[in-house]
């Protein structure tokens, strides 16, 4: 009898339960556009933020309403942004490529140190402890946090303890800025290829001791390129908004503070800046 | 049980490190040299730098203005010495930034003489008038943490403090500046102790020491003027004892909200030191213009208390006083809650009580390894806190920062070191911290 109880009673629990799910299923349903789950397949699943938005799924969802274009999504290629501009029937859209580059040159050849920090090998924490070792108090400490940071493997570090950015592998996700104590990381269009390599807000040759490649704000480069260039806390600042600035502003430049990407060979100098081998060396003998 | 702190004057949990205060505790306050260049930063403080008053080839007289407070956080600052001001730019810092600083030539052959300012009488002044004249006097707290004095001095509204407290606990090692101070300037301290009260409004206050330093109680003592309610009490010697809260815990058995100030439970705390300067610069108008410093450290070969000017660069202090062998690592502050100096050309600010010295030794060059957290407990043993030192390190290592402050109480922690002294792994626990609590100021969590 007692058996008979048990299965009737969870008979019937079993009937309340299935009518709440199917009640649900029925009226509790959400219509979801399926694109959204196509699109989100076709995204590279990286889930870095770069787009500015917080992951893929929600840069999926903004596809779909038409707020952000494909190629929004820097990390795609241009084969994926696309697939993904057919599917939906929209343009691929233009993105300007950027790049995280870093305001400094100072590795461990060219830079000196003031003191050996010992402790928790991170910048993070050696930043704090006044400073770190670095000579140049604005400059690159060389513990790694922001290749530690970057999720696409686009940042090593350099025999000299300096981070090389691989620009093909940099999505422009921007955790290395977030990373970097010192905010020498910044995302820089590709188009513009000019660039300071210095962070030193120190005016005059004395900042040449602690690190030979810094930028004395001699204001050559300013000279060279007026309106365009112009020197501000000791930097030369540069303005885009008039178009290109011409390759020439560099050429004068006598520590290569200020430089040129290019392409094949990375961060070139102008003529006139200091053939620097080693530390202490200075073989072409020029000043 | 109840309450044991109350029983024996102290707080729970806590280490004791050795002292090593004998060297330097019996040596009396001695003047210090000028250095030919003094740099005198503009923000020695916690708030905001002050606005120099003074321009490049000016001739300033020591004891002058050299710059004005901008804003409510933040102090004026004097000439330090009578010279001819070179420049004003930046220069390294403790904080590890480039900060604004007046770059004064010395004048030899110049009288020195400190020029008069205009005074702050203790019979006429309002409470008002009292921190007007300790902020333009630029005083702040010289032990260590070098908040702006008279900002702390203003209650907020519908608190009542009923309770002053001189802290001369100087629970760090090596340091024994309070204790010279506590020795030597008897009556300036008594009246500093004096504007204090003024200011607050309050009617009692109590001086606590160690018992390591029970001569300096007995010396107080004995001179304390009849009319001052003043409470001398000794303390049990364990670090960090000096610690706001802790004081506060130890001494009158009430404990500072998370997140509040001592006002709130009725309690202000003001370091000896910074109470005696109060009392020898207000009643003459001046300024802050050199502060007592214990040079040690096994490094230093002439050890003492010294009367540095601000502003003297560590180079020079370091060549005065003389280091045996190579300099291994320089601290400013004591070893315990004291930064490690990047740079030798940082200046002395108000804040740095202590700057202790470790030279090199002939093979001794093993370097301290980093193990992996054992889980042993020691930390949350040591923490005075009472906060859990080891997972706050694993979730500081996971960029979890928001975590650590809303659920482990990251902004508890005012960086003691205890648990980073007792870890037999040799964790540098509290740069964990210090690294999440720099990722919150720059708005990261994972």
């Amino acid at each position: 009898m007692s058996l008979v109880i048990v299965v009737l009673a969870l008979a019937a629990l079993m009937f309340l339960l299935t009518s709440v799910l199917v009640a649900a299923h029925r009226w509790l349903h959400v219509v979801e556009d399926p694109r959204i789950d196509q699109v989100e397949e076709m995204l590279p699943h990286a889930n870095c933020g770069a787009c500015g938005l917080p992951g893929c799924r929600p840069f999926a969802e903004a596809l779909v309403r038409g707020e952000v274009s494909p190629s929004g999504c820097t990390v795609g290629n241009a084969a994926q942004h696309r697939r993904i501009a057919t599917f939906l029937g929209v343009d691929v859209g233009v993105s300007e490529r950027r790049v995280a580059r870093l305001a400094c040159a100072g590795g461990t050849n060219v830079a000196r140190s003031r003191a050996r920090y010992r402790g928790l090998g991170s910048c993070g924490a050696a930043a704090l402890v006044s400073g770190g070792g670095k000579g140049c108090f604005w400059g690159c400490l060389g513990l790694a946090d922001c290749a530690a940071a970057c999720d696409f493997d686009a940042i090593y570090m350099d025999a000299h303890d300096l981070p090389r950015v691989i620009e093909a592998a940099c999505t422009a996700c921007g955790d290395c800025v977030r990373a970097c104590p010192k905010d020498l990381f910044s995302l820089q269009p590709v188009e513009q290829p000019m660039w300071v390599a210095c962070a030193s807000r120190a005016s005059g040759d004395a900042i040449l001791e602690e690190c030979e490649v810094a930028c004395t704000a001699c204001a050559r480069c300013a000279v060279d390129a007026p309106g365009q260039i112009s020197m501000e806390g000791g930097l030369p600042k540069l303005d885009y908004s008039g178009g290109s600035i011409p390759r020439g502003a560099i050429e004068r430049c006598p520590t290569g503070a200020i430089g040129w990407f290019e392409k094949e060979r990375g961060f070139c100098v102008g003529a006139s800046a200091r053939r620097i081998i080693r530390r202490g060396g200075r073989p072409d003998g020029a000043t | 049980m109840g309450m044991p702190w109350l029983a024996s004057r102290s707080f729970g949990h806590g280490v004791h490190p050795p002292e090593h205060k004998e060297e330097t505790r019996d040596l009396p306050i001695r003047s210090f040299p000028f250095a030919s260049e003094l740099v005198v930063p503009l923000l020695q403080h916690l708030g905001a730098p002050a606005i120099p008053e003074v321009r490049e080839g000016q001739r300033v007289a020591r004891g002058e203005i050299l710059a004005r407070p901008d804003g409510f956080m933040s102090v004026a600052v004097h000439a330090p010495v009578s010279g001819t001001v070179r420049s004003i730019r930046p220069a390294p810092s403790i904080t590890g930034r480039m900060l604004p600083a007046i770059y004064l030539e010395t004048r030899p052959g110049d009288t020195q003489e400190v020029i008069p300012g205009v005074a702050c009488s203790l019979e006429s002044a309002t409470p008002e008038d009292v921190r007007n004249a300790i902020q333009a006097a630029g005083i702040v707290g010289l032990g260590g943490a070098a908040f702006p004095t008279h900002a702390k001095l203003r209650i907020p509204e519908g608190t009542k403090v009923d309770t002053l407290i001189l802290n001369g606990a100087e629970c760090e090692p090596y340091l024994t500046t309070d204790h010279r101070v506590m020795l030597e300037q008897a009556p300036d301290l008594f009246l500093g102790i004096r504007y204090l009260l003024r200011a607050i409004e309050a009617s009692r206050a109590i001086l606590a020491v160690e018992k390591n330093k029970a001569d300096a109680s007995q010396h107080l003592r004995r001179h304390k003027p009849d009319d001052l309610a003043l409470e001398l009490v000794e303390l049990e010697v364990k670090y960090p004892q000096g610690a706001e809260k802790l004081l506060i815990r130890s001494l009158l058995g009430r404990e500072v909200p998370s997140g509040g100030l001592p006002s709130a439970v009725g309690a202000l705390v003001v370091n000896v030191a910074t109470a005696a300067e109060i009392g020898r610069l207000l009643p003459h108008g001046r300024g802050i213009i050199e502060r007592v410093v214990t040079l040690g450290g096994p490094g230093v070969e002439r050890k003492g208390n010294y009367r540095i000017p601000i502003g003297t660069p560590l180079r020079f202090l370091l060549e005065q006083v003389g280091v045996s062998g190579d300099v291994d690592e320089v601290f400013l502050g004591g070893p315990m809650m004291g930064v490690a100096a990047s740079s030798l050309e940082i200046p002395l600010t108000k804040g740095i009580s202590g700057v202790i010295v470790y030279a090199r030794e002939q093979g001794d060059s093993e370097e301290s390894r980093v193990y992996p957290c054992i889980r042993c407990g020691q930390c949350l043993a040591a923490c005075p806190m009472y906060l859990d030192p080891a997972t706050l390190m694993r979730l500081s290592r996971h960029g979890d920062y928001s975590t650590m402050v809303d659920r482990y109480h990251l902004m508890d922690c005012f960086e003691c070191g205890c648990c980073a002294y007792v870890c037999p792994s040799h964790i540098p626990l509290v740069q964990h911290f210090r690294i999440a609590k720099a990722g919150i100021r720059r708005g990261l969590s994972a």
